[in-house]
């Protein structure tokens, strides 16, 4: 069973060196050690067999971890957690019996509490202000082998590796995550410098700095129309008004080379449209302002650490990239060009915007013949850019009008109609270029059009004709009931 | 900066007699110097501008401390212990008093220290800022532990091994190497270079000597009663 589903990654000697870990970062589990993240133990103690068989089961979200709970039958992942225990002699060693910690109830909510240790606790050095990963030590942070780690993203809770609730995150806060620089706090509360409660509202300020909900996939991204002008600066308040839908994106492993690791989970995408241009809003968390010194080291440790495949190196230091796709026309049936940047028979139309060039006020508009082959058009029709970088965040907002003189080429945006759309992201300090990248799949974006009366009013006529019509039968068949 | 290390030896020095059965007389010693040859290699500057409560205890910017020779040609922050040779079976109790690693200007005083199974380590924090201690041990289980403010923590090692790493992930420069032995039986080299073993019952040992760029070298000692020499020399590369 280990072999067969486990060792492709975690090595037939349980290593974590299988021959896809090369690929991976953070690398799967060295089981020789027996240190593990995801723990209800003391810090630095063996998991339980509840805490193995809950990673076995569910998997370790943010990570290539599965879970295996629909695939594997419970005998099977029972004889997989003890087989993996038999990698390392902690396990056999009687004295180091775990035992799991007692961790109270959750107390009502104080968030403002939460953040004053935020800031009091340091969590902020690596997390940063806002939580998105990006503090001042963020660029130094090693795992146990030595590989480069990011700190979490505190605002993309579904994806901390435990889970995302207040209990997981006071867990981890109570526990560390062990193999990483995550400490353990409970050291904090025994010497009273908080509170168990105290750290709780820490867990829930934690928890306050993402979605309520876990963002749902949409095919559809709308633009509303409004009257201009457009907002086309990135924090102009109009934006708040707007709904943002919330597109994935994963690495790219068609073609070479591959990437398994890609540093932005996803875009958070607004639009709009005024009869004559379209605005869309591209909000994005990346740790660095790429090329950043402070993470140069760790761009390089990720380069050395991850295994390409193919020998083609650029010259570091890489930016930052954003790339927009359509197809150059509105298709009229289900067919799409190629989402991987189209091909040399059918192009894709893109807009791309890099960290290089962001005070130039334009992103470059181009069609796409296949992932490595890039034709920029004249710079006229490119759309208008602009971005801000704050605290781990990219935000840009990119104009164009609807139509161009080049309707060749040009996508010509219409409203009331389905126009494929797709997104590609590069965090140059991961050590992204070229064709190591983040990727979305094909979605739909629809400028909306303004809604008539009529659709108000039908509904309700409908409703009232068939309201009366019934009254009418029901009354007839009394009626005859009455006279038999 | 260097009566801490002055001090860890003073420090292990007393774990060793301690360790002896408190009869130093009892039993031999081996000392030496540990030597060094070959081009010193420059340290990196450490950029402390993130943490001036760090940065203002250094009149000049500090450096990195992986190779710290000495003015008389010697080489600092060498771990010398008795590796084999003992009876088998040998320990020694641990003796009462805490090793004392203390975490001031943002970094590790002493930067390489030993200590016996099941001895306390009191990691300090001196600085009031925040450091996380984390030993990242093989044979002995990990522990990585949040210090937000001045304050203590106190651990025990119950396997023998040499080294167990200890870092600070805020600051990526601090670095610290803990022997852990079962027996007391170590020094560690400090500003001239010298080490003493004492009290140990006369027999044949394999000394070692760890360095944390340079490696480890070995010699064999047959100790009688009284001082018996033995330097080591560490060459650059």
């Amino acid at each position: 069973m280990y072999s067969k589903w486990c060792a492709g990654c975690h090595g037939e000697d349980g290593k974590g060196d299988g021959p896809a870990a090369a690929h991976m970062l953070p690398r799967p589990r060295d089981f020789t050690g027996a240190v593990y993240q995801i723990r209800t133990t003391a810090n630095g103690q063996l998991p339980t067999d509840a805490d193995l068989r809950h990673s076995i089961d569910d998997g370790l979200f943010g990570t290539a971890m599965p879970g295996w709970k629909g695939r594997l039958s419970d005998a099977e992942r029972r004889d997989v957690l003890a087989y993996l225990k038999t990698f390392s002699a902690f396990f056999a060693d009687t004295s180091q019996r775990p035992v799991a910690l007692a961790f109270g109830r959750e107390p009502g909510s104080d968030v403002r509490v939460g953040r004053q240790f935020y800031d009091s606790i340091g969590c902020r050095k690596c997390h940063g202000d806002l939580g998105r990963g990006d503090g001042p030590s963020a660029p130094t942070l090693k795992d146990d082998a030595g590989f480069p780690i990011f700190a979490a993203d505190l605002a993309q809770n579904w994806r901390f590796n435990g889970g995302g609730d207040v209990a997981a995150i006071y867990r981890r806060l109570r526990t560390g995550l062990d193999g990483t620089p995550m400490p353990s706090f409970s050291d904090l509360i025994d010497q009273k410098f908080l509170t168990a409660d105290e750290l709780w509202h820490l867990a829930q300020y934690v928890r306050s700095l993402s979605p309520a909900r876990t963002p749902e996939l949409h095919d559809v991204l709308h633009a509303p129309e409004v009257r201009g002008p457009l907002p086309a600066a990135p924090d102009d308040s109009a934006w708040n008004r707007v709904a943002a839908t919330w597109f994935p994106l994963v690495g790219q492993v068609i073609h070479k080379s591959r990437w398994f690791t890609p540093a932005i989970a996803g875009v958070w995408v607004q639009a709009l449209h005024d009869g004559r241009a379209l605005a869309l809003r591209i909000t994005w968390d990346d740790r660095s302002q790429s090329p950043d010194s402070a993470w140069a080291p760790f761009t390089q440790r990720v380069l050395a650490a991850v295994a390409g495949d193919d020998s083609a190196a650029a010259a570091a230091p890489w930016p930052d990239q954003l790339i927009v796709q359509f197809p150059t026309k509105i298709p009229e049936g289900m067919e799409r060009p190629y989402f991987l940047m189209g091909a040399t028979t059918q192009p894709v139309y893109q807009w791309r915007w890099t960290s290089a060039r962001r005070t130039s006020g334009r992103a470059v508009a181009g069609l796409a013949r296949g992932i490595e082959r890039f034709d920029s058009l004249p710079a006229a029709a490119a759309p208008a850019a602009q971005a801000v970088y704050d605290h781990g965040q990219w935000r840009l907002v990119l104009t164009r009008a609807l139509a161009t003189p080049d309707s060749a080429d040009e996508l010509q945006f219409r409203t009331g109609r389905a126009i494929p759309v797709a997104f590609f992201g590069q965090d140059g300090s991961n050590g992204e270029f070229g064709t190591r990248m983040a990727v979305s799949t094909w979605y739909f974006l629809a400028l909306d059009q303004p809604t008539p009366p009529r659709v108000f009013v039908t509904p309700v006529v409908a409703i009232a004709v068939t309201l009366g019509l019934g009254l009418v039968l029901v009354r007839r068949a009394q009626q005859r009931g009455t006279k038999a | 900066m260097r009566a801490f290390g002055m001090l860890a030896v003073v420090v292990v020095g007393l774990a060793g007699l301690a360790a002896a059965g408190r009869s130093p007389q009892a039993g031999g010693s081996v000392t030496g110097k540990v030597r060094f040859t070959g081009a010193k290699p420059v340290m990196a500057k450490i950029d402390m501008s993130d943490e001036s409560v760090c940065k203002a205890k250094y009149p000049a910017t500090p450096t990195e401390e992986s190779v710290v020779v000495n003015p008389n040609g010697t080489l600092a922050n060498v771990f010398v212990y008795v590796k084999a040779g003992l009876p088998a079976g040998y320990t020694a109790a641990a003796p009462a008093g805490d090793v004392v690693l203390d975490q001031n200007g943002c970094r590790y005083h002493p930067h390489v220290l030993g200590i016996q199974t099941g001895q306390k380590l009191a990691i300090k924090n001196s600085d009031g800022i925040l450091h996380n201690i984390k030993a990242v041990g093989k044979a002995n289980r990990p522990f990585n532990v949040s210090q937000p403010t001045s304050m203590t923590t106190e651990r025990v090692f119950s396997a023998p091994e040499v080294m167990v790493p200890l870092e600070c992930n805020v600051h990526g420069w601090m670095h610290a190497y803990l022997g852990v032995l079962p027996h007391g039986f170590f020094a560690v080299t400090g500003a001239d270079g010298s080490f003493s073993i004492k009290g140990l019952p006369p027999g044949t040992y394999t000394i070692e000597a760890w360095h944390e760029k340079y490696g480890t070298q070995v010699a064999t000692v047959t100790v009688t009663a009284g001082a018996k020499t033995q330097d080591f020399t560490f060459t650059a590369r």
